[in-house]
């Protein structure tokens, strides 16, 4: 495991393997599956409310929002992974095997961008199943674009804490911000049909942002699509250096 | 000198109560959780209102029952969980050896049960009405409120018992979470059930028992005195009740027969 990729790879393949031969590993879905399910089948009338304009339909509409809390989820799991690896001892012997430790955070990434294709296509097919209508053609291109950014950004997240706290406890840690980001945004209705407190956090929310972009890709109707990219690698780079950030402290822990 | 079987329930429910007050995570968890996701909930569908048909003039006061039901439910999982803790540590077993009758440990769980029910349906009946949640019931209405949210939390709290005494397990107990947390969305706790569009979901929910008890809540906030919703509200509840005191009390006997 000489190079930045060498040590890269075989993270990921290890973690790639301890996924597949474990079904737990579709764990991530069950929340975003059922979340969908609920929402889809028990709130459609509410696209019937007057200024309910997305022109997908109300089940595109939740499927979007379950779709990112999957990838999302998925991101989190891969810091609950990283977090037992530290409590049974497999990450201090991986770092003193490392002679690049950075490649170490880039294989738990690529393990879990593999694992949200997984959980991913299972919402999808679920959502293609119950009827949700595709108009977007090739701009559901830039919904998955920002699927993928969103798990990164995640799993970086989820990383950073893991490999500070370096402990299981460290789960709620990881699971509560990224879940509060996801309701404080626009879940039931869009942007506009928000009201009092929430409407004001779910602006400030950076995740409201591709989440509307999100939907736009998937209706045919793009919108601030450059900007909410931008917004997602910013979040990518932030992360990045918080999960380094906490790679240097667990070093340092020894 | 064995003591009567009341002075035994006293004393497991005086424990089961001190160990919950001695976790101030699980007292918090168990009050701001259901809030939380109320007041996200309540904002984020307050549009539903302008649904025509909607039974209610503000969703938030739709949406009162939530709280409720949900506390129930983590009340429940917390409770079995503190059993299950008490069956892995070998508690279990040394009472077993002692004259105290298991069945107190039970009673002293639920009493416990009880106990957290009660306080989360004071205090959110509080919150609710600093957030502006009207009680069409009045003062009457939010002491029958109180007592169903206890009765719906007795009998989850049954519940939890029965897979507390089944596994012995405190993670099983706690993985059961999800599937009460389904229960719970698969009702007619979002929208009622007239305005339930799939014929699936709306299916699903007229046969989920937590409808009724949601609806029997609700009706007690957002309609007054609705005799029928409450007769199948507190009818739900009590054959919940009944029917997880009976698995328990048979899951009681195997666990003390192995």
């Amino acid at each position: 495991m000489g190079s930045f990729f060498g040590v890269a790879g075989a993270v990921a393949w290890r973690q790639i393997y301890k996924y597949f031969a474990n079904p737990a590993f579709l764990a991530p879905a069950f929340f975003p599956v059922f979340f969908f399910v609920a929402f889809a089948g028990g709130l459609t009338r509410v696209g019937d409310i007057p200024g309910f304009d997305y022109a997908g339909g109300y089940i595109a509409f939740q499927y979007v929002w379950a779709l990112l809390q999957a990838v999302a989820m998925g991101g989190a799991f891969t810091g609950f992974s990283i977090a037992s690896d530290f409590e049974n001892g497999f990450a201090r012997r991986l770092m003193l095997a490392a002679s690049n430790r950075s490649g170490i955070i880039l294989g738990y990434t690529i393990a879990s961008l593999v694992r949200v294709t997984t959980t991913g296509t299972l919402v999808t097919v679920l959502a293609l199943v119950v009827g949700m209508p595709v108009r977007g053609g090739y701009d559901v291109f830039g919904l998955v674009g920002l699927a993928v950014i969103v798990n990164v950004a995640a799993t970086l997240f989820g990383a950073g804490v893991a490999m500070l706290m370096r402990t299981q406890q460290a789960g709620p840690v990881i699971r509560t911000p990224i879940f509060m980001v996801l309701f404080l945004a626009p879940v039931f209705v869009p942007l506009n049909l928000l009201s009092g407190w929430l409407e004001a956090v779910a602006r400030l929310n950076p995740f409201t942002a591709i989440l509307e972009s999100a939907r736009g890709f998937l209706a045919g109707t793009p919108t601030n699509s450059l900007a909410s990219f931008a917004l997602g690698i910013v979040l990518i780079l932030i992360f990045a250096l918080w999960s380094l950030y906490g790679l240097r402290r667990a070093e340092r822990a020894g | 000198m064995s003591s009567s079987l009341p002075v035994q329930i006293g004393a497991l429910a005086l424990r089961s109560i001190v160990r919950t007050v001695r976790q101030p995570a699980v007292i918090v968890s168990a009050l701001l959780f259901p809030m939380m996701f109320f007041y996200i909930n309540a904002y984020g569908l307050d549009a539903a209102a302008r649904i025509p048909g909607f039974p209610a003039d503000s969703y938030m006061d739709f949406a009162f029952a939530f709280p409720l039901v949900q506390a129930a439910l983590f009340g429940s999982i917390t409770a079995g969980a503190d059993l299950a803790r008490d069956i892995e540590s070998g508690f279990f077993d040394r009472l077993s050896l002692t004259p105290m009758r298991p069945v107190a440990l039970l009673a002293g769980m639920l009493a416990g049960v009880v106990a957290l029910g009660l306080l989360q349906g004071v205090v959110f009946i509080a919150i609710g009405l600093l957030m502006g949640v009207t009680i069409s019931s009045g003062l009457p209405g939010m002491v029958v409120l109180v007592l169903l949210t206890v009765l719906v939390a007795l009998g989850f709290g049954g519940v939890g018992a029965i897979l507390a005494l089944r596994t012995g397990s405190v993670e099983a107990v706690e993985s059961a979470f999800p599937l009460f947390f389904v229960a719970i969305f698969m009702s007619s706790i979002n929208l009622p059930r007239s305005l339930i569009e799939a014929d699936w979901f709306r299916f699903v929910a007229t046969v989920n028992p937590i409808s009724y008890l949601v609806e029997g809540l609700r009706s007690l906030v957002i309609t007054g005195w609705d005799a029928q919703a409450l007769l199948l509200g507190f009818g739900c509840a009590l054959a919940i009740i009944v029917i997880a005191l009976a698995g328990a009390g048979a899951s009681l006997r195997t666990r003390v027969a192995r």
